[in-house]
């Protein structure tokens, strides 16, 4: 490959999900094999414990289940990431797995995806980890799913059973806010319709996954409307050659930014303009997201990390009172009146648990407003208060600046995901 | 509308910048583990880059195991002189004198494990809350189940099956006293994103990655230097070869490849041609099955 046409490409990152044992790691090792991108060593190393297992063939799923008791117990316990890349694209994988015990796993593999590949075992139709993946891909923002109609060769390729089950799917998406949908029908045990086209099912005649993977529009997956600017980190030389520099770093959240423009910094709401972005070496004509960059500004004004720079005429919402919808990621129910430190773009606020709105019956995405128990797994619209006010988007607006996470004061652990509505 | 968008290793840099400032802002003592490979080479460059003009505001870390190929440690003296870093030795030597660790005997005997030891006093020593380190999920297949925050108990150890959940691109580092956190910036680049790092970059790497002639032998049909930790058996007489490293490591413990490469893009285009993974030349990876999930969870890198 050569080295410029390396250098120009573009990545998708996806992810898997549907039920336990629908397929889904065997489907990434299929995937990984058909398209060369599996290494002769790792391929030995799989075949030797597939024939010590007494496999008769070799299990693809054993090149991404790579903990000790994934192995023994033949399941996904926590995301495993992988890597390829084809002539056309650049693809970073998680994995995922499907039971619901590991659900905040799946989560957290799905949250940086623009792609999810949603499993359905043939044979099995829509259960209700199908709807609870679907759903919460979609509550993630993920612009494109393509759900993947599996174990094709155990209903005899039926043309029948994979129109019923994609009639079901649509149904079920349709209450759902998710852009682009497709399907594919497929064997990833054969192969049939992974990388290679399968001569088994005639009667189909869209893309195999990996056309799908190589060809859908991922265009922008960042706002470049609205400019947010969280900031990380100051940074003060205090040297020789820069006694006096003073530069706000992070990672451009939204928007475009250019020397001149200007800006007001929050919540002080002071502003100023930029007087240069910088990178090592040198300073730039413009910045878009998700660049990471250092700015000074003209006005010596006193800016520190969970401060924003954004353009004077666009403001995100600043507000202490806010509807979030939590996917709740731990054993321990959430407390109602309950306090939760959290963290919001480069944010440490606290926050108490107003109100229990309501919650998501999985299964038909009605309303629960009689059980207000928040409990491991469980999807609800809950309000807040912050102990000082977030500056925020909607999430649907900006997954930067409108996502965040509950951590328990007493373990440190991150208990919920949240979205800004 | 013009359209703005990054390259995948634009977006991969920008990533780990991020990581890097996120570190610096949520510890109070973190530390970057340096071993002179070129995966804590690209990270320590991106730390310049993230807080630049400053310096790099922690300091570099090497655990060194004794074993050393000369030409790693030459180029990290060098390295660290250039950049203006602070850098911190913790010795495998030492911690063998103190008798805290007892070192292998025989024909296989690394000092790899001992690492691990040597590691966890150093970061308890230097009360470090927070190791950054170059270790990619590429690699390895328990790596590949890594967090970028990972969290570490009071020991040190790793729990893969009790992971804490990681959403988007927020990071919690919060813990109690005693704890710490590996942290891995380039966790999502691969053998190829880095060596196309290290070209477009500029970058300098330890001389040996490129292909040289050397004095080796062969054992388990891996190619090994002679060097005077390694006893070689009567079996495996010493020939001269040109070959290059994949990885440096541990020199009791890294197998060199035959190759031509004495450039970076021809680094490239055997990397794009390999059909084996980096780790294939450690016999470190190569002791069990498990072998690098048991030594993560132990507390290893
Ligand atoms: N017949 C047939 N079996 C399949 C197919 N795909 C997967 N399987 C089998 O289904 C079982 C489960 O496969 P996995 O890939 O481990 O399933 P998974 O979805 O990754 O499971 P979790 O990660 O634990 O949720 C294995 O025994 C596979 O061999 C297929 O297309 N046809
Ligand atoms: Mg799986």
């Amino acid at each position: 490959m050569d080295t410029n046409s390396y250098l120009d490409m573009e990545l998708l990152r996806f992810s898997t999900a549907g039920s336990v044992d629908d397929g889904k790691s065997t489907l990434i090792g299929r995937l990984l094999y058909d398209s060369k991108s599996i290494f002769q060593d790792q391929y030995e190393a799989i075949e030797e414990s597939s024939k010590r297992k007494g496999d008769e063939t070799v299990n693809l799923a054993l090149l991404t289940d790579g903990l000790r008791a994934e192995r023994e117990q033949g399941i996904t316990i926590d995301v495993a990431y992988r890597y390829f890349a084809t002539p056309k694209r650049k693809f970073i994988i998680a994995d995922t797995p499907g039971h619901i015990q590991y659900t905040r796993n799946m989560v957290t593999g799905s949250s940086t995806s623009n792609l999810s590949i949603i499993l359905v075992d043939a044979r099995h139709g829509v259960v209700e980890q199908t709807c609870r993946h679907t759903f919460i891909s979609s509550l993630l923002g993920i612009p494109h799913v393509v759900f993947c109609v599996n174990k094709m060769d155990l209903v005899d390729y039926s043309e029948e059973k994979f129109e019923k089950i994609k009639a079901d799917l649509e149904a079920f998406s349709s209450k759902l806010d998710v852009q682009d949908i497709h399907f594919v029908p497929m064997s990833a045990l054969n192969g049939d319709n992974v990388v290679n086209k399968s001569d088994n099912m005639d009667w189909y005649q869209g893309s195999t996954l990996m056309y799908l993977l190589e060809n859908i529009h991922i265009g922008s997956d960042y706002n470049h409307i609205d400019c947010r600017f969280p900031i990380q980190y100051v940074v003060r030389p205090k040297s020789e050659k820069y006694p006096d520099y003073r530069g706000y770093a992070g990672r451009i959240a939204g928007g475009v930014f250019k020397p001149g423009d200007e800006v007001a910094v929050l919540p002080s709401g002071f502003t100023s303009k930029i007087k240069t972005i910088d990178v090592m070496g040198g300073s730039l004509e413009e910045a878009f997201a998700p660049m990471s960059v250092t700015m000074t500004l003209e006005d010596d004004i006193d800016v520190s990390r969970g401060d924003m720079i954004v353009r004077e005429n666009n403001q995100p919402n600043v507000q202490q009172d806010i509807d979030i919808m939590i996917c709740w990621l731990n054993d321990k129910k959430m407390v109602s009146r309950g306090k939760y430190a959290i963290k919001h773009t480069s944010n440490d606020v606290r926050c108490i648990v107003k109100e229990v709105k309501y919650k998501i019956n999985i299964n038909n995405l009605h309303r629960i407003e009689d059980d207000k128990e928040v409990t491991m797994n469980d999807i609800a619209r809950i309000s807040i208060r912050t102990t000082k006010p977030l500056l925020y988007d909607k999430y649907t607006r900006n997954r930067g600046t409108g996502s965040l996470i509950l951590i328990d004061e007493s373990t440190n652990e991150t208990v919920g995901a949240g979205m800004i509505i | 509308m013009q359209s703005y968008s990054l390259t995948h290793l634009q977006e991969l840099e920008s990533e780990a910048i991020y990581v890097l400032r996120e570190v610096a802002s949520q510890f109070e003592n973190p530390a970057l583990l340096f071993s002179g490979g070129k995966d804590s080479i690209i990270v320590a460059h991106m730390a310049r880059k993230a807080f630049w003009p400053g310096k790099i505001p922690f300091p570099l870390v090497h655990v060194d195991t004794g074993h050393n190929f000369p030409e790693t440690i030459e180029f990290r003296d060098n390295y660290i002189k250039e950049i203006g870093a602070n850098l911190i030795v913790g010795s495998v030597q030492q911690s063998i004198d103190e008798g805290k660790v007892v070192e292998e005997k025989g024909f296989n005997a690394s000092r790899n494990a001992l690492q691990t030891v040597t590691l966890l006093d150093t970061i308890e020593g230097h009360k470090f809350d927070c190791a950054m380190g170059g270790a990619r999920r590429d690699e390895e297949k328990a790596r590949a189940k890594e967090r970028f925050f990972s969290h570490r108990d009071d020991f040190g150890q790793w729990d893969p099956k009790n992971q804490r959940p990681e959403l988007w691109n927020i990071f919690n580092g919060q813990k109690n006293i005693g704890e710490h956190f590996r942290v891995f910036p380039i966790s999502n680049w691969t053998e190829m994103d880095v060596w196309q790092y290290i070209l477009h970059e500029k970058i300098n790497i330890p001389s040996i990655y490129l292909a040289h002639e050397r004095d080796v032998f062969v054992r388990d049909s891996v190619i090994m230097s002679t060097t005077s930790f390694i006893e070689q058996r009567d079996t495996e007489p010493t020939i001269r070869k040109k070959v290059r490293f994949r990885t440096i490591g541990d020199a009791t413990c890294t197998g060199a490849v035959e190759s031509d490469a004495d450039s970076i893009e021809k680094i490239i285009e055997e990397v794009a041609a390999a059909r084996t993974t980096e780790r294939g030349t450690r016999s470190d990876d190569k002791r069990s099955e498990a072998a690098m999930e048991d030594r993560k969870k132990a507390g290893y890198f």
